[in-house]
């Protein structure tokens, strides 16, 4: 029971950082691997602001977000677009938007390590046990779990009753097909990238309430958003938050019975079975 | 039959070869340490160039068979000699890439990537896992009298080993294959090409050969850690050193690795807080400025040079 609550308090903020990969893999296509450099900066806003300023480190969202999203902005349409233009194949688009996000994350993981210095850092929010079904849990991962949870809502009713959110869904599924309908497919894009890096930033404010985080932990978080996203299938957001709380479960599953140090390898354990067994994830449909 | 510009080339690389072993005769201090690591990286990336160049699969798994060979030698150290360890570790290094070969055939572009590098941190958290578990130290203990002069000489052995057998594979059948697959697995496939097979063996030799140089190298350490034989670092600077050279060649890679090497040295006792951010920088310059490698830009003076003539 313990397990399951804990699991599913994490599996809240995975689904947020998830569903920001998402956006930018299904919709521009390019898969950002400095995505979880964007959200240890956005952690590091948190943290910055709540102990300098003492601003609450849900309300640095509003700071943080606006400015991830211009960065991510900026990325695709300086970096990634060039690339796009350039390559005469998928593979080759492929290939060379590979090495330069992550040659991107290494510049920022540089960049933070720079600034802030290679320590752990963490502070203490909301930190007090509130009891549960009879059970004690940490207030901070209870609000970090609403919060996800709410920003993950507005953005699953957005895509789904908006004009917007139409255009969104329409180049996830069939770039080609939605330019003929009049849709701008590089604005569009542009626009799903910068705004996936708003949401992955908005997820870090709300991890590092309850999480300790350093410079380069980024690659982690990467790694388990990409884990989330293929185990969901690519072009289903219902599918990335139910994969997101099987992680968070079988991470605190793993982290209670066995040992806290095997998370990560529980996490590409899961990754491997789905990639071997279900490559089109668990809700896709084979093509 | 052998074309003449092969019998160049054959000519240059035995008297690069026969240059390169007598290194330990002028300096045994700083410059053979650094001959080592540039041999060592000549090995790794060219061999992952014979997989990675035709099949544009990149693969950051060489930092997992590294580890690996490195493991076995430092486990088996006190139990059996060296060169037979070595052995033991292209068996190890063999069957763990057949493994993951046959599980990846699937897989494509970027899952593989992230498969691959994946890979890594799961084989290095179980080693590490393992050790505190099983054994009371988080690392081993590598004692030998294998010299740095002996693992100097050994490596350049392998990377003559490495270059004859990329000549070959570039020769035969398998390589014509991987060509094909390279620029359109659905042509390849159609024309009765075994896609999966042709791409299994290239990556068990790219595996084997990581794995016989972490063995290799493991006396260099005298204490093995999993987070220095698991360094994802390796992988990246093989990846960058391959694509800086240009993969489409043979002697590509080298083209890159040398210079690499000579600027990393400098750079990383200079700035070394700076390492990550300056690596970032060398993945930006390869994509956006020299696409092709430095094999490229040569290739294509050469072309302005012939059609000035």
């Amino acid at each position: 029971m313990d397990i399951i609550v804990t699991g599913l308090l994490l599996g809240g903020t995975y689904a947020l950082i998830a569903v920001g990969l998402q956006l930018q893999y299904g919709v521009a296509r390019i898969m950002n691997l400095a995505n979880g450099e964007v959200l240890v900066a956005g952690a590091f806003g948190a943290f910055w602001l709540y102990t300098g300023s003492a601003l609450t480190p849900y309300l640095s969202i509003f700071v943080t977000a606006p400015l991830a999203f211009a960065l991510n902005w900026a990325i695709y349409r300086y970096l990634m677009l060039p690339l796009v233009r350039r390559a005469k194949s998928h593979g080759q688009l492929e290939v060379d938007s590979i090495l330069s996000t992550f040659g991107l994350s290494f510049v920022f993981v540089g960049i933070m390590v720079a600034v802030f210095g290679g320590e752990y850092f963490s502070y203490s929010y909301l930190a007090r046990a509130v009891q549960f079904m009879g059970e004690p849990y940490g207030f901070n991962r209870m609000v970090a779990f609403a919060v996800s949870a709410a920003l993950c809502a507005v953005l699953y009713l957005w895509l789904n009753r908006s004009r917007a959110g139409l255009s969104i869904r329409a180049v996830a599924v069939n770039p080609a097909a939605a330019s003929l309908v009049a849709i701008n497919v590089p604005a569009v894009s542009t626009f799903a990238f910068a705004l996936g890096g708003a949401i992955t930033a908005a997820g870090g404010a709300s991890l590092s309430t309850f999480l300790t985080f350093d410079a380069s932990v980024g690659v982690i978080f990467t790694m388990k958003a990409l884990i989330i996203v293929i185990m969901g299938g690519v072009a289903e957001v219902r599918g990335s938050i139910l994969a997101a709380f099987i992680l968070g479960l079988a991470e605190t599953a793993v982290a209670t019975w066995i040992d806290p140090g095997l998370t990560l390898a529980a996490a590409y354990l899961l990754f491997m079975l789905i990639l071997l067994f279900r490559p089109q994830g668990l809700f896709g449909r084979r093509t | 039959m052998i074309a003449k510009s092969e019998r160049t080339g054959f000519a240059a690389g035995a008297a690069l070869l026969a240059l390169a072993a007598f290194l330990p005769a002028i300096d045994t201090g700083y410059w053979l340490s650094l001959g080592v690591t540039i041999v060592m990286y000549t090995v790794l990336a060219t061999s992952w160039a014979l997989f990675s160049g035709p099949t544009r699969y990149i693969s950051l798994a060489t930092a997992a068979f590294f580890g690996v060979g490195m493991y076995v030698v430092g486990g088996g150290i006190g139990l059996l000699p060296y060169p037979v360890l070595i052995l033991v570790a292209a068996v190890a290094g063999a069957i763990l890439s057949a493994l993951i070969g046959l599980s990846t055939l699937r897989l494509s572009g970027v899952y593989f990537v992230i498969f691959t590098l994946g890979l890594t941190e799961l084989v290095r958290e179980l080693v590490a896992w393992g050790q505190t578990t099983l054994g009371s130290s988080s690392g081993l203990y590598v004692l030998t009298d294998v010299t740095e002069k002996m693992i100097y000489w050994i490596l350049l052995g392998l990377a003559a080993f490495v270059f004859l057998i990329g000549w070959w594979i570039r020769r035969s059948r398998i390589g014509f294959a991987l060509r094909i697959i390279g620029d359109d697995e659905v042509v390849a496939a159609h024309s009765g090409i075994d896609t999966a097979r042709a791409k299994i063996v290239l990556f068990v030799v790219s595996g084997t050969i990581a794995s016989v140089t972490g063995a290799i190298l493991a006396p260099r350490w005298t204490y093995v850690e999993p987070i220095i034989a698991f360094s994802p670092m390796i992988s990246f600077q093989v990846v960058i050193m391959a694509l800086l050279g240009g993969v489409h060649r043979l002697w590509g890679p080298l083209v890159g690795v040398i210079p690499f090497a000579l600027v990393w040295d400098v750079i990383s006792a200079q700035f070394p807080n700076q390492t990550t951010l300056l690596l970032g920088v060398a993945f930006l310059l390869i994509v956006y400025a020299i696409p092709n490698g430095f094999v490229g830009l040569i290739e294509q003076a050469l072309a302005r040079v012939r059609a000035g003539r």
